[in-house]
């Protein structure tokens, strides 16, 4: 079940004094099964490139293929590509509106026409998998706290079985620990429900750990593609454009450069304090 | 989808009549509203016709854009046009059924249409090249001196500002929120007009509780700038007139007394 973009271009206000080419000739296949991190600096075009992916914005010019099928070819059923690929939006706890969280999260799955108990199945379990205290599911949304909000909203999308999962900035506005928590949560997610997720973010500290693939936007262009290690030896054409390399990685450039023979690619704290002690037994300290 | 809504809306770029004093552009549109009622013939209108063309011109709005704003009114002016060709007495000209087009009523709604559509005109050739605040500012000096009865026109300024700033912030949200109950399988097309209303709550819902948190962030922001109404508030851009401003003024006056003349002289 794969998702193929071929030669898309999205512009805004097209024909205006106002018109912005928000991506420019994208190409890109999305394969089963990876955890891709969508980077790039404010208004890069990322929340407009996730939003034609699943037929929320039809494309100026340019295709998307889901299982091979052109989404925007006419009788397509744009309600089960909707289920299929499930996004969520900046800032997703804006959109709930129901008198008690389950019910909210019901919202999806009922209108894919499915019956009651379904829907309340669904809920139930995507509340679980968010990890939404059980105690909370009947109370009002706007009684919860931020971070309860937006797990509740995330359940609401994954309540419809995608199986590719969008997350346009999930930790936009919560403190460290939330995004720690809201982070692991997605994870713990690909590896249980076996899903694509794109995560898109501007801070490759967030999706550095995780991704399998890193994905550099810039001015509606695609700039890079590839593992995060490859990615990151072009630390300074990151810096170029706004964004930068998780921080381990440039402490173990400047260790390098100054004669310890480590490796670069190690991204997170552990891998690189393992990565330096190796190279000083090494040397016989 | 509301991108069609032109009417009252603030065009962006430069020419003579965005650089005058918005108190010049408001006081004038008055007037003008008011010299259409004064004149009353053809050689009145073509007039008045003329100097709202030679204002258009002008302002470097392209008329195209105008036009578009006005699609929506023309049903409105249609209505009125008819009512009166047929409601108003007189002499009958052509007989439909059991109503009758009188002599009197042609002229009259002629003569009314031509109103109406350089009324609106005028005035939206004033919110075209007058930005919101601007349209706010003048509105509160030229009524300032109703504050002596105890009127509270800087309160009423303030709320219509407000107001103005946060319709296209409104239309972007709903537009969000729409996306985002669309993505969750939310059909805002549906042919069944049952299903159609009911699909307006998960917008609604969203939308009021975004409005007053808005609502509540700005009064939260404004307070802890010490805002505390009109007393012993100064502005940072006074409005001042400028030489071009009293041009306007001299010109305004002369084209008044052109059309007193012109109804004096009988036209
Ligand atoms: N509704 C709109 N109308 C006109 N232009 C828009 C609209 N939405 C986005 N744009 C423009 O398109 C470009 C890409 O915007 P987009 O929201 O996709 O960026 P982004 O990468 O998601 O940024 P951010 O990190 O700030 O969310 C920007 O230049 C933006 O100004
Ligand atoms: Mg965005």
């Amino acid at each position: 079940m794969s998702l193929s973009v071929k030669d898309l271009t999205y512009i805004y206000e097209q024909g205006t004094a106002m018109s912005v080419n928000a991506l420019n000739h994208i190409s890109l296949e999305i394969p089963d099964g990876q955890f891709i991190g969508l980077v790039g600096h404010t208004g890069s075009g990322k929340s407009t490139f996730v939003q034609t992916l699943n037929g929320l914005l039809k494309p100026t010019s340019g295709k998307i293929y889901w299982n091979g099928q052109d989404i925007h070819e006419e009788n397509y059923d744009k309600k089960l590509l909707r289920a299929a690929v499930g996004l969520v939006f900046q800032y997703p706890e804006h959109q709930l509106f129901e008198t008690d969280v389950i019910t909210d999260v019901m919202f999806g799955p009922k209108n894919l026409g499915l019956s009651e108990t379904e829907c309340r199945d669904r809920a139930k379990e995507a509340l679980l998998s968010v990890g939404l205290d059980e105690r909370c599911w009947t109370k009002s949304p706007f009684d919860l706290s931020g971070g309860q909000k937006r797990r509740a909203a995330i359940a609401g999308v994954l309540a419809m079985k995608p199986e590719i999962l969008i997350l346009d900035e999930p930790t936009a506005g919560l403190d460290p620990k939330g995004r720690d928590e809201i982070l692991n949560m997605v994870r713990g997610m690909k590896e249980r429900l076996k899903m694509t997720i794109i995560l898109v973010s501007h801070s490759m500290d967030d999706v550095a750990e995780y991704a399998d693939r890193i994905i550099v936007m810039n001015a509606g262009e695609i700039m890079m593609d590839g593992t995060p290690a490859e990615v990151f030896t072009h630390s300074s054409e990151l810096e170029e454009i706004g964004l930068s390399a998780p921080q381990m990685v440039y402490i173990l450039q400047y260790l390098k450069e100054n004669g310890l023979p480590v490796e670069t690619d190690r991204l997170t704290v552990e891998e690189a304090c393992s990565e330096i002690l190796r190279v000083c037994r090494d040397a016989g300290y | 989808m509301f991108k069609d809504i032109t009417l009252g809306q603030y065009y962006q770029t430069d020419s003579i009549l965005h650089r005058l004093d918005p108190r010049v552009k408001l006081i004038g549109t008055l007037v003008y509203l008011v010299s259409l009622f004064i004149v009353r013939s053809v050689p009145g209108y073509i007039f008045a016709g003329i100097a709202l063309a030679a204002l258009i011109r002008l302002s470097n709005v392209p008329f195209r854009y105008i036009i578009r704003g006005m699609k929506s009114i023309m049903m409105i002016l249609m209505i009125t046009v008819l009512f009166n060709m047929f409601l108003t007495p007189g002499e009958p000209l052509i007989r439909i059924w059991k109503l009758s087009v009188t002599r009197e009523g042609v002229i009259f709604a002629i003569r009314m249409a031509i109103r109406l559509v350089f009324l609106i005109l005028g005035s939206s050739l004033m919110t075209l090249t007058t930005t919101p605040n601007q349209l706010t500012d003048a509105l509160e000096s030229v009524l300032g001196p109703l504050k002596k009865l105890h009127v509270p026109v800087h309160e009423i300024s303030m709320m219509m500002s407000i107001a103005l700033r946060f319709i296209p912030i409104l239309m972007e949200e709903t537009d969000k929120i729409m996306k985002a109950q669309i993505a969750r399988g939310a059909d805002f097309e549906s042919k069944n007009l049952k299903k159609r209303i009911a699909a307006l709550v998960p917008l609604l819902v969203p939308l009021f509780i975004s409005a007053f948190r808005r609502a509540n962030d700005l009064a939260m922001a404004m307070e802890a700038r010490c805002y505390r109404g009109d007393s012993g508030r100064t502005k940072m851009k006074p409005l001042v007139y400028k030489k071009s401003d009293y041009t306007a003024y001299a010109i305004m006056t002369a084209f008044v007394l052109c059309c007193v003349a012109l109804r004096i002289a009988g036209f």
